[in-house]
């Protein structure tokens, strides 16, 4: 197991590798600077002063050395100054966000997990019943359904029409005089709506392979067996099916990451949540280089560590993969 | 697999015909655009700004006094030329990533699918966001960057498809009568791994149209005053209190289009393999 475990994270490195090196190069080679960017709105920029700007960013090198700095920083952690005016350490502005950005995410992954497994089970357990059918519809809505649109939908209904639920940041404007359990209500309010939609979005996916895995188990020998012995059937459903069939479903729920962080850019943008994706949205309007990359690093991360710890999951409840 | 077999379980496959339907429909109202939207889509009128839906203008006018129906019938277009091209791009590469992988094995096969592994890996949407942000927001940018992010699935099956198909008897046969590698390719292997291109590429086109319009959506896609379903709902989103039907229908547009692909994709699969229907 734990030989398993190292070899895959030593695979992580080269592939980490492989996503900077694209990202950098791609982002570095798209023409235009962020110094241009900066400087064409002020006409007194002289030439000389976007030399400086230029040399102080340490665009003046070439993109070969500046790869080289940029991960010899890296190995320590350190992702540079942002290009914004404020020259705050990047790090530092990730910090503030990344804990909104992933407490949403962890709260919409419950959701999905605590519906889709249900929803599969009654799916499986009686296929082409009305239940069936509902949820294959369900589940081709929530495929075609743009995530903006959906958040708008949300909006219109919860905000507008019915006036429940605010729709936009995190917190209301008196939330510093707030009480602790009126703050937690307040929070609440407020992610509602984000985490309902991605949630749904994600929900369609995920109860669609619980079904198919469920329906794959239960045509299996061992099924039978336990039906044939005499077992009720909940019994057979929930022990012997349902432990077997939640296994792909692991695999499923750490490839499933860069979607739901993906998502997070569209969620944050509309309804004005300050998390992750709110800042990579404007750290590209900006070109702000070092905050662009660290955030393309950090989703990369994320998105291996849901692949790691899918499979060491899996290898964890099947033996058949670590010894294979 | 024999055409007729294949015509004869994608009829009997109501929701695919629907799918079949819808999709040819779009088809049309993209092509006839100019003759069937009532207005033209960048008419500014300031006596009518921001007008409910009305028999004069069946789905309300934008905060300009724009039509909203003839902008959504001219928005068609380019969510179908982006869905297109941006899939041909990608069906494209991924047939050339997979063939030489899946013929030449080895490094070749080796270096291609841990390009593979590292795309799959990659935050596309976020990769996506910024490059578009840098080369500037334009529909040429937006096709090839989506079409440059969409071609791993198609590699992947293309792969597996010529891995069992080069050990098959036809192609020892054309081998020893001393075919070169790209008529092998080309003429014996390509033509019998098509069929499951042909599902991914049209699953494809709907999650072409869905990147596009979020792009948009979010600014960094077609600019107005070029009308696109994404650029629609952000003057929705902005006047959300005071203009539901900015927010309603060029979105309703969008889930139809998406749809009827994904219905005519799931179609096509099950038409091809009846066993994957359960």
């Amino acid at each position: 197991m734990w030989l398993y475990l190292l070899k895959r994270i030593f695979f992580m490195l080269p592939m980490l590798l492989g996503i900077t090196l694209i990202s950098f190069t791609v982002i570095h080679l798209a023409p235009g600077t962020p110094v241009e960017l900066q400087t064409t709105m002020n006409p007194k920029a002289s030439l000389e002063a976007q030399k400086r700007l230029m040399e102080l960013y340490g665009l003046d090198k070439p993109l070969y050395v500046q790869y080289w700095d940029w991960l010899k920083r890296m190995a320590f952690l350190d992702f540079g100054r942002s290009f914004s005016p404020d020259r705050r350490p990047v790090w530092d502005k990730i910090k503030e966000r990344i804990g909104i950005t992933l407490t949403l995410n962890l709260l919409t992954l419950i959701i999905i997990l605590s519906l889709a497994i249900p929803i599969g089970v009654l799916a499986s357990v009686k296929p082409y019943s009305w239940f069936d059918k509902g949820t294959t519809l369900f589940v081709f809505f929530g495929f075609s359904m743009p995530s903006f649109w959906l958040a708008l939908l949300l909006i219109l209904f919860f905000g507008v029409y019915l006036d429940w639920l605010p729709i936009s940041g995190l917190t209301s404007l008196q939330f510093s005089q707030f009480t602790f359990w009126q703050k937690l209500q307040d929070l609440a309010a407020h992610v509602a709506l984000p985490v309902l939609g991605a949630a749904l979005l994600g929900l369609a996916g995920m109860s669609r392979y619980m079904r198919g895995s469920m329906l794959e188990v239960i045509r299996q020998d061992y099924i039978t067996t336990a039906r044939a012995k005499g077992l009720p059937e909940g019994t057979v459903i929930f022990k012997h099916a349902l432990k077997n069939a939640l296994l792909p479903v692991i695999t499923l729920l750490g490839l499933s990451v860069p979607g739901l962080i993906g998502g997070s850019v569209i969620f944050e943008t509309i309804f004005a949540i300050p998390g992750m994706g709110q800042l990579f949205y404007s750290a590209v309007m900006a070109r702000d280089y070092p905050l662009v990359m660290a955030e393309l690093v950090i989703v990369a991360f994320l998105t291996l560590l849901g692949n790691l710890l899918a499979d060491v999951g899996y290898a964890l409840v099947d033996p058949r993969i670590r010894t294979g | 697999m024999k055409k007729r077999e294949f015509w004869a379980r994608f009829q009997r496959n109501r929701l695919a015909i629907s799918g079949l339907v819808l999709v040819t429909a779009m088809f049309f109202v993209a092509l006839l655009a100019s003759w069937l939207a009532p207005y033209d889509p960048n008419l500014i009128n300031l006596q009518e700004v921001l007008l409910p839906p009305s028999p004069n203008h069946l789905l309300g006018t934008d905060t300009l006094g724009r039509d909203v129906l003839s902008r959504i019938i001219f928005g068609s277009r380019v969510s179908l030329l982006v869905g297109f091209v941006a899939v041909g791009i990608a069906t494209v590469i991924g047939l050339l990533v997979g063939a030489l992988s899946g013929f030449y094995r080895g490094w070749v096969d080796q270096v291609c699918m841990r390009l593979v592994d590292v795309m799959l890996c990659f935050p596309v949407f976020f990769l996506i966001l910024a490059v578009i942000a840098f080369l500037g927001p334009s529909i040429w940018n937006i096709m090839v960057v989506i079409g440059l992010t969409s071609w791993m699935g198609v590699a992947r099956l293309v792969r597996a498809e010529f891995l069992s198909l080069r050990e098959r008897e036809f192609v020892a046969a054309a081998r020893s009568l001393g075919a070169s590698d790209a008529r092998l390719i080309c003429r014996h292997l390509l033509p019998n791994a098509l069929t499951p291109v042909m599902v991914s590429a049209t699953l494809g086109v709907a999650g072409a149209i869905l990147t596009e319009s979020a792009l948009s959506f979010l600014g960094l896609g077609v600019q107005p005053p070029t009308p696109s379903w994404g650029n629609i709902l952000t003057m929705g989103k902005d006047n959300i209190e005071i203009a539901w039907w900015l927010s309603v229908f060029p979105g309703l547009a969008i889930l139809v289009t998406v749809m009827s692909y994904n219905l005519l994709g799931e179609g096509i699969r099950e038409a091809i393999d009846p066993r994957l229907k359960e």
